[in-house]
């Protein structure tokens, strides 16, 4: 009887240091890979960075370049696109937050926005396209700097919403008692108190867009030389990316892994940056 | 003096302005207008799909699901490859997916010291940040040859002869194809798996735990008997937003899913997945098509709507369960 009990117990402590060990390992699993991905982009794309990268245009095959036509391209998107979605997702929070509460209507908006918010990327790019090439029959910059808007509406309404909610009441009623109308609390009080959160989630948000590629392949398409002109195709970083890495040619190919880091660079440091410098330290 | 005067009459003005009884209900419908976009935006989303789809849909009707050859020469379309293609590719990665990200979730809650939690959680969740792209490249360039070169021969060679994994394992070492997809997809959805699992690991009550602890419990034991009962509903629905996730990426499965439009025979085939197949074909399409390339697009919204749509109402069920009972 007591060796049965001992060898039950044996074997439940084994379980134990198995499962717990195979949790380790999982994490193990999770952080090889993120090394293994930027250990890549180091090697690779570390020799590849030069100045030239950002004073020549994209190269012809077999001839030497850089991407400032596509960082600039990029850039501008990302801008428009942020400057476009973020007011709208900001006031459309608001409204979730601040007026509709509990109500039905701020519910099922809720709940349709979370599931815009992990939509494909693609079928954002399909949906511009057919409403905005297709009808004008020419990519653009502006189309792509829409479709990346419409990645960055659900996020920054999700962010702003849940960060408002976090406002204690008690601000909200002390300016209510000083006779405040409820837009002056909002704007004055709870937007104050909210600030850096909605903030934190706007440039993770600049941080998620900045690589999305799938959308822009329809609506922006790519443009081989300097542009600033957002009616016409426009290079970006993503697209040249990928048809350079897809190309047989050994400087594209190079130069696509140089236009690589220098997208991780940029999204990674944003994203450790925003978590470091605006999370609170422990909950 | 003249000073004090205009600042008086400076804030009578503003006052004034600001006061305006219309700034009120202005604000209020403005940010009413922006949120009732949020519900536009998705349907009109549906409707320009569908209406882009509408000649491929007249053409073939319901046949388009599972008829599988795609054929620009003779303009025949049908999905089922595709189809097959991205369900067996998410699938693959949630089986990898997992397991793992319950590991990680196990860990970030009740193992790991307290200096160690965050760190390691950024770490994780620096996974969600890398864009897509970088894994496409990163997947063909790296993994892939090396996968073909050292993996895949022996996986063929020792699992290929057994009875069941000889329908999964077998064929020539591409490289590239389901498999290697389905590979790069779990390392994507592993963060936004174990982010969720986290979150709802972490409202256990510790006094569930405690008592669990105190009748002799192993770790494992409270992990497997009482956290994992509780949390059931936001598990499954971290598990599907995960799936919703992996259904719809894009760039990394394009690098190397090898968009070949066949039947795959065994999980090393090259063949396509939906999303693969609209970025890969879209520009250069036209006429009938794009019209299926696009109706590709609305199943591929469908299907994920859905999925993310039960995902969602899991995790509040969860959440709502939680608030009653504080």
């Amino acid at each position: 009887m007591k060796s049965n009990q001992n060898s039950r117990f044996y074997w439940r402590k084994c379980k134990n240091t198995l499962m717990l060990s195979l949790a380790y390992v999982a994490v193990i699993f999770g952080l090889f890979w993120l090394c293994w991905i930027i250990f890549t982009l180091v090697t690779r794309g570390i020799p590849a960075l030069s100045p030239d990268l950002f004073l020549h245009e994209t190269p012809a095959p077999n001839e030497t370049g850089g991407l400032i036509n596509a960082i600039l391209g990029s850039l501008l998107m990302v801008a428009a696109g942020t400057l476009l979605g973020t007011p709208i997702g900001i006031l459309a929070g608001t409204y979730l937050a601040e007026y509709g509460r509990y109500s039905r209507f701020a519910k099922v908006t809720r709940f349709l926005n979370d599931i815009l918010l992990s939509a494909p990327s693609i079928i954002i790019g399909l949906f511009i396209y057919s409403i905005y090439v297709a009808q004008l029959n020419h990519f653009s910059g502006w189309a792509g700097a829409f479709a990346l808007a419409l990645l960055i509406i659900p996020i920054v309404v999700r962010t702003t919403d849940s960060m408002l909610n976090l406002v204690p009441n008690n601000l909200r009623e002390a300016a209510v008692a000083l006779g405040c109308p409820q837009w002056r609390v909002i704007v004055m009080i709870c937007y104050r108190a909210a600030k850096s959160g909605i903030l934190t989630g706007i440039l993770l948000a600049v941080a998620r867009i900045a690589g999305e590629t799938a959308p822009l392949l329809f609506t922006a398409l790519s443009n081989q030389f300097m542009s600033w002109d957002m009616n016409s195709p426009m290079a970006n970083l993503p697209v040249v990316i990928y048809q350079y890495a897809a190309s047989p040619f050994t400087d594209w190919n190079n130069l696509a892994w140089a236009g690589a880091t220098l997208i991780t660079l940029f999204v990674l440091c944003l994203n450790i940056a925003t978590r470091v410098f605006f999370q609170p330290k422990q909950k | 003096m003249n000073f004090y005067k205009d600042r008086k009459f400076m804030l009578k003005v503003t006052r004034k302005c600001l006061n305006h009884r219309w700034i009120e209900p202005l604000f209020k419908y403005t940010t009413r207008f922006f949120a009732l976009l949020v519900f536009l935006l998705l349907s009109a989303i549906l409707i320009s799909l569908i209406a882009g789809s509408w000649d491929s849909i007249q053409q073939f009707g319901w046949s388009f699901l599972w008829h599988d050859e795609w054929d620009p020469v003779q303009n025949q379309y049908g999905a089922l490859v595709p189809i097959i293609g991205t369900i067996i590719t998410a699938l693959l990665a949630l089986v990898i997916a997992v397991p793992v990200s319950f590991g990680i979730a196990a860990f970030l809650t009740e193992l790991a010291p307290e200096w160690l939690k965050r760190p390691v959680g950024i770490a994780i969740e620096m996974l969600a940040a890398i864009p897509s792209i970088i894994y496409g490249m990163w997947g063909l360039f790296v993994f892939v040859p090396l996968f073909q070169e050292y993996i895949q021969p022996h996986l063929i060679e020792t699992l290929g002869d057994l009875p069941v994994f000889d329908l999964l394992f077998s064929g020539a070492p591409f490289g590239i194809g389901l498999f290697s997809a389905g590979l790069i997809l779990a390392i994507m959805i592993i963060p936004f798996i174990s982010s969720v699992m986290r979150d709802v690991f972490s409202v256990v009550p510790p006094m569930l735990k405690e008592s669990a602890y105190g009748l002799g419990s192993t770790t494992w034991e409270v992990i497997w008997k009482v956290i994992l009962p509780y949390t059931r509903t936001g598990v499954i629905g971290s598990i599907m937003l995960g799936l919703g996730r992996a259904l719809g990426e894009t760039m990394a499965v394009t690098f190397v899913i090898g968009n070949a439009f066949q039947l795959p025979s065994s999980l090393f085939s090259p063949s396509t997945s939906i999303a693969s197949a609209i970025a890969n074909e879209f520009n250069e399409a036209g006429g009938l098509q794009k019209s299926s390339l696009i109706e590709l697009g609305l199943l591929l919204f469908l299907i994920t709507t859905t999925v993310l749509a039960i995902s969602r109402l899991m995790i509040l069920r969860m959440n709502n369960r939680e608030g009653k009972k504080s």
